[in-house]
């Protein structure tokens, strides 16, 4: 029961929800960057939720199954092709045994997850799957998957399954819900009111392009230079995933999965943290929007939102549940 | 303990931050880790993460989990509540008061920034030898790496600026002088410090169960060692 990875693709990791509890330590929390396709994925082939995945970009990897097994795909569609067959993101998907997984083209988004039904074997690392490349420690030997790497997944009933053929399950989850197609939102952040007059009247409605040294340690975005009022020297303090923070050259990066826990440039906003799995899925290159809302909105988008989750989850289980029955 | 009244703000929508003070004080990090340990003795429901720095504590929630208790109102206004009505009882901060001994080595060819110190300063390797190892300094916080703890005050003669051009790759153990803060390097990482010493200890290690040396609140003292007990120390 286990897959080999034959080409590694670009930033190959095994990645969950994250490391949490340790920040007081500086140990960062990683974890998927669009955490509701990792929890997609895992749903679609009844996974727990938070249970590890494979998180890719593109050029993405080429895999192979040693055994046969249920798979989903979500977030970003690469063209994905089970021995050279086109499958869909967001279904159930049966592989057969020696199965090659491949991916063609960037269709769309940035950052996709493969979750393997049971999930995968490897040891917790603070209590956490995901990688932490910086520290070498979680995943796969704290690093970037690399040619060759074979990784356990765990046995499940489910996969005692007499076919031999690839086979797509009818049904698919819609995450389009999920998603915002128009502009990102942001909460003000502490320093917001330190912008000068053009800085803030700018964040009214912001343009920005995302760089190519964006990574997963933040999005770098490019923009008219953006000031203070007075040069500000602040403290290290707290920030976290989604936090904007306006550089000394006027230029803003928004912090990521593999961000800091402390920082000491102005905190202008923070993307709610409902948009942020839109956010990580734009391409460097890609223009973005900001505007700013308020707690009370980004609350009940964020309460919106959960519901959905729950929803799509509840109703993968009942299709999972009634496709075994038969 | 004198308490200043604290300014809590929401840090997005999944955070939230009590600041003290907008400055470095002993007095406001010992509030900071006051309510750092009372929140780790009395944990939330919900809140996953609790991180010191010099003068703010930050929170870090799950709202889904912060709303039931809320009972469907406004995760951040119940927690600030609760965080503005946390009843602290001003009391000792338990921590132990021991410090922790750190065997240092400033030998020339660990320390590629001492020379350039000796120049900002205008104190001998000796003298800034002995002033970095008088000191008993607190760890105020870890950040910028897994295990990297951020200590002060350094003296003030040896107080000196951040490299103007940071370093892309400082290594592991090193030591190094920013401000009033001193700091040890628990990978090799860049950096812009300068770089006075280098310790043989291990400041992070993955294979242990409590990966990082310091935490938030420890006393610490250097204690400077030559390059050959240096080289002892790894062979040991």
């Amino acid at each position: 029961m286990s897959i080999t990875i034959i080409k590694a693709g670009l930033f190959t990791t095994v990645q969950d929800v994250g490391r949490k509890g340790f920040q007081h330590l500086g140990i960062n929390p990683n974890g998927a960057m669009d955490a509701l396709a990792m929890q997609i994925a895992n749903v679609l082939i009844q996974n727990k939720s938070d249970e590890a995945v494979i998180e890719f970009f593109y050029p993405a990897p080429v895999i192979r199954f040693n055994a046969s097994g249920f798979i989903a795909l979500s977030g970003a569609d690469f063209g994905a092709t089970i021995n050279e067959i086109p499958i869909p993101i967001n279904h159930p998907i049966f592989v057969p045994e020696n199965a090659v997984l491949s991916f063609t083209k960037k269709i769309s988004g940035h950052i996709a997850y493969l979750a393997i039904q049971g999930g995968l074997e490897l040891n917790e690392w603070m209590n956490s799957y995901s990688t932490n490349t910086r520290a070498g420690a979680g995943g796969v030997e704290g690093r970037v998957l690399i040619n060759d790497d074979e990784i356990h997944f765990k046995a499940t009933a489910l996969q005692e399954n007499k076919q031999s053929q690839l086979q797509v399950l009818p049904w698919m989850a819609d995450t389009k819900g999920l998603y915002q197609s128009q502009s990102l939102r942001y909460l003000p952040g502490n320093e917001f009111s330190q912008l000068n007059t053009f800085s803030q009247q700018f964040m009214t409605n912001a343009q920005f392009t995302i760089l190519a040294d964006s990574d997963r340690m933040g999005y770098r975005l490019k923009g008219p230079v953006l000031k203070c009022k007075k040069q500000m020297e602040l403290i290290s303090s707290g920030v976290t995933n989604g936090t904007i923070q306006l550089l000394p050259n006027g230029q803003c990066i928004v912090l990521l999965a593999d961000h800091q826990t402390s920082g000491g440039y102005p905190r202008i906003g923070h993307i709610i943290q409902s948009d942020i799995p839109t956010l990580v899925q734009q391409s460097p290159g890609s223009i973005i929007r900001l505007i700013p809302v308020n707690m009370e909105t980004a609350e009940k988008i964020n309460n919106r939102q959960a519901q959905y989750l729950q929803q799509l989850k509840n109703a993968c289980t009942l299709q999972l549940n009634a496709y075994h029955r038969h | 303990m004198k308490k200043t009244i604290a300014h809590i703000y929401a840090l997005g929508d999944q955070a939230i931050t009590i600041e003290w003070s907008a400055s470095i004080s002993e007095e406001a990090n010992n509030q900071v880790m006051h309510s750092f340990h009372f929140l780790q003795l009395h944990p939330i429901e919900g809140v996953t993460d609790i991180i010191p720095a010099y003068s703010s504590l930050t929170l870090i929630y799950n709202s889904t989990i912060i709303r039931k208790q809320a009972m469907g109102g406004s995760p951040f206004e119940w927690l600030k509540k609760k965080l503005a009505s946390l009843a602290v009882a001003p009391r000792e901060t338990i921590q132990n008061t021991v410090p922790l001994i750190i065997p240092v080595c400033y030998d020339l060819s660990l320390a590629p920034d001492l020379v350039e110190a000796t120049q900002l300063t205008g104190c001998s390797i000796e003298e800034l030898i002995a002033l970095h190892t008088s000191e008993i300094y607190t760890v105020y916080m870890l950040g910028f790496l897994p295990g990297f703890a951020y200590m002060a005050s350094v003296n003030k003669k040896i107080q000196m600026p951040r490299k103007a051009n940071p370093r892309k790759l400082v290594a592991a153990g090193s030591i190094g002088i920013a401000g009033e803060q001193t700091g040890i390097y628990p990978l090799e990482a860049p950096g812009g410090w300068q770089l006075i010493g280098q310790t043989p200890l291990k400041i992070f290690d993955i294979s242990k169960e409590e990966p990082c040396l310091f935490k938030p609140g420890n006393k610490v003292k250097f204690e400077a060692i030559s390059l050959e007990q240096f080289h002892q120390f790894n062979a040991a």
